[in-house]
C-alpha cells in the first residue's frame, strides 16, 4: 500500500501510532458532534465470550457473539444501516456497564433504548414479546407463538429467536422447547446454558459440564 | 458493498497523516487530517463503489491543506505569538523533524509531488490530475524534490548512500 520507494523518506514513513490514536479519538468526537456517526460499536468481554455491541442514535441495535464473526457483522451493519461506522466506546458506556452487571449477577433488567430496525414484521413482534419474559423465567416456543396471537407459528418463533439481532439484552435465551430441551441459540447452546444457569442463580459450572 | 468507515481510517489514516505532514507543519497537519476524515465520513455513503479510496482521501487532504495554507497566509500578518504556540506543540516531534521541515521547505510543486507519489503512493498521472500540469512534469517535480532532499541529507544518518535503484 505504501510506496515508500525512496530511502530518503524512510524516517517519516515510521508509524506514529500515538498521534493516530489521538486523531482517531478526535474524529469520533467530531463525528458525534456533527451527527455523522450512524453506528457506534465496541466489544465487551463476558463469560460467553467477547460480545460486539453496536448502537445507532436510536439505541442498541446489535449484540453479536464471536461465532457470528464480528467483522462480518460490521460489514452487515454497513450495508443494512450505514457505512458511517466507527469504534466509539463512549456511546456504549451504558450498555457495557449494564452487561457487566448482568454477567456479575447484579442486574436483572436492562434499561437501555433499543433500536429494532434490523427485525421486521412478525420477527419484531416476537422480540417485543421476548422483552416481557422476566429474568430467571422461561417460556416455550409454542407459548411465545400463542402470546403473539399466532399459535401455529411455532417455527417462525424459532426463526425469530435464531435471528434476534440483540441477544442477551432481548432474552431469546429464555425460550425453550416444549420437551424442556434447550432448542437453538444464536450464541451456541453452551452460551444459552450459561445464561440460564446465571439467571437461575447457579454457578455456570453446573450446566457447563458437557 | 461499502466497508465500515472504521476500516478506512485504520487502513489509510497514517498515509493521509504523512501526506498532511509533508505539506503542513505539525498542528496544522493534524487539523488537516481531522478535517479530511470528517469530510470523508460525511461523503462516504455517496462515494462510488470501487472508487480508489486512498486517492480520494489524498485529494480531500490536498484541498484541506490548501485551505489551511491560505487561511494561514491571511492570518500571518503581524501576530507575534504564533511561533510560540507552534513550538509548544512541536515538543513531541522526534528526530525526523528536520526531514519533515526539509520536505516542507521544497517548492510547492516538488513538495506535493513527493508527498502524493512517494508518501501516499499515487501514480504520477493521478498526482498530475491533482496538482495540475502533465504527468511528466509531476514525475520531474518528484525527482527534483527527492534529489534536493538527498543533497540536504547526504551526510545524515537517514541516508542509505546512493540506493537510487527505482524509477
Amino acid at each position: 500500500m505504501i510506496n515508500s520507494n525512496d530511502p530518503v523518506l524512510d524516517p517519516i514513513i515510521a508509524d506514529d501510532a500515538e498521534t493516530m490514536n489521538r486523531l482517531r479519538d478526535q474524529l469520533v468526537a467530531a463525528a458525534e458532534a456533527y451527527r455523522l456517526l450512524d453506528v457506534a460499536y465496541r466489544t465487551v468481554d463476558s463469560p460467553v465470550g467477547t460480545l460486539l455491541v453496536a448502537a445507532t442514535d436510536q439505541g442498541l441495535v446489535r449484540v453479536a457473539y464471536e461465532r457470528e464473526d464480528h467483522d462480518h457483522v460490521l460489514q452487515g451493519l454497513s450495508e443494512l444501516i450505514s457505512p458511517r461506522i466507527l469504534r466509539a466506546p463512549r456511546r456504549l458506556d451504558q450498555a457495557a456497564r449494564q452487561l457487566a452487571e448482568y454477567f456479575a449477577g447484579e442486574r436483572r433488567d436492562f434499561v437501555l433504548p433499543l433500536d429494532f430496525r434490523l427485525a421486521r414484521g412478525f420477527r419484531r413482534a416476537v422480540l417485543a414479546h421476548l422483552v416481557l419474559i422476566n429474568y430467571g423465567r422461561t417460556e416455550t416456543y409454542a407459548e411465545v407463538a400463542a402470546a403473539t396471537g399466532h399459535a401455529r407459528a411455532v417455527r417462525a418463533v424459532g426463526t425469530a429467536c435464531a435471528t434476534n439481532p440483540i441477544p442477551v439484552v432481548v432474552p431469546c435465551h429464555r425460550v425453550l422447547r416444549s420437551d424442556g430441551k434447550l432448542g437453538g441459540y444464536i450464541g451456541g447452546l453452551e452460551a444459552k446454558a450459561t445464561l440460564l444457569s446465571l439467571e437461575a442463580g447457579r454457578s455456570t459450572g453446573d450446566t457447563l459440564s458437557r | 458493498m461499502k466497508r465500515p468507515f472504521e476500516e478506512i481510517v485504520a487502513e489509510h489514516g497514517s498515509t493521509v497523516l504523512r501526506v498532511c505532514r509533508a505539506v503542513l507543519a505539525r498542528p496544522d497537519a493534524d487539523d488537516a487530517w481531522s478535517e479530511t476524515f470528517l469530510a470523508a465520513l460525511r461523503a462516504y455513503p455517496d462515494l462510488a463503489d470501487g472508487a480508489n479510496i486512498e486517492a480520494w482521501l489524498v485529494t480531500i487532504a490536498h484541498h484541506k491543506a490548501i485551505d489551511i495554507l491560505r487561511a494561514e497566509r491571511r492570518r500571518a500578518a503581524p501576530v507575534a505569538d504564533v511561533a510560540e504556540t507552534r513550538s509548544a506543540t512541536d515538543v513531541s516531534e522526534t528526530s525526523d523533524d528536520g526531514l519533515w521541515a526539509a520536505l516542507r521547505s521544497l517548492p510547492t510543486k516538488q513538495r506535493q509531488a513527493v508527498a502524493y507519489h512517494h508518501v501516499a503512493g499515487m501514480p504520477y498521472a493521478e498526482v498530475a490530475a491533482l496538482v495540475g500540469g502533465s504527468t511528466d512534469a509531476a514525475r520531474r517535480a518528484a525527482h527534483e524534490g527527492i534529489r534536493a532532499l538527498r543533497r540536504r541529507y547526504r551526510n545524515s544518518q537517514y541516508i542509505t548512500p546512493q540506493k537510487d535503484s527505482r524509477s
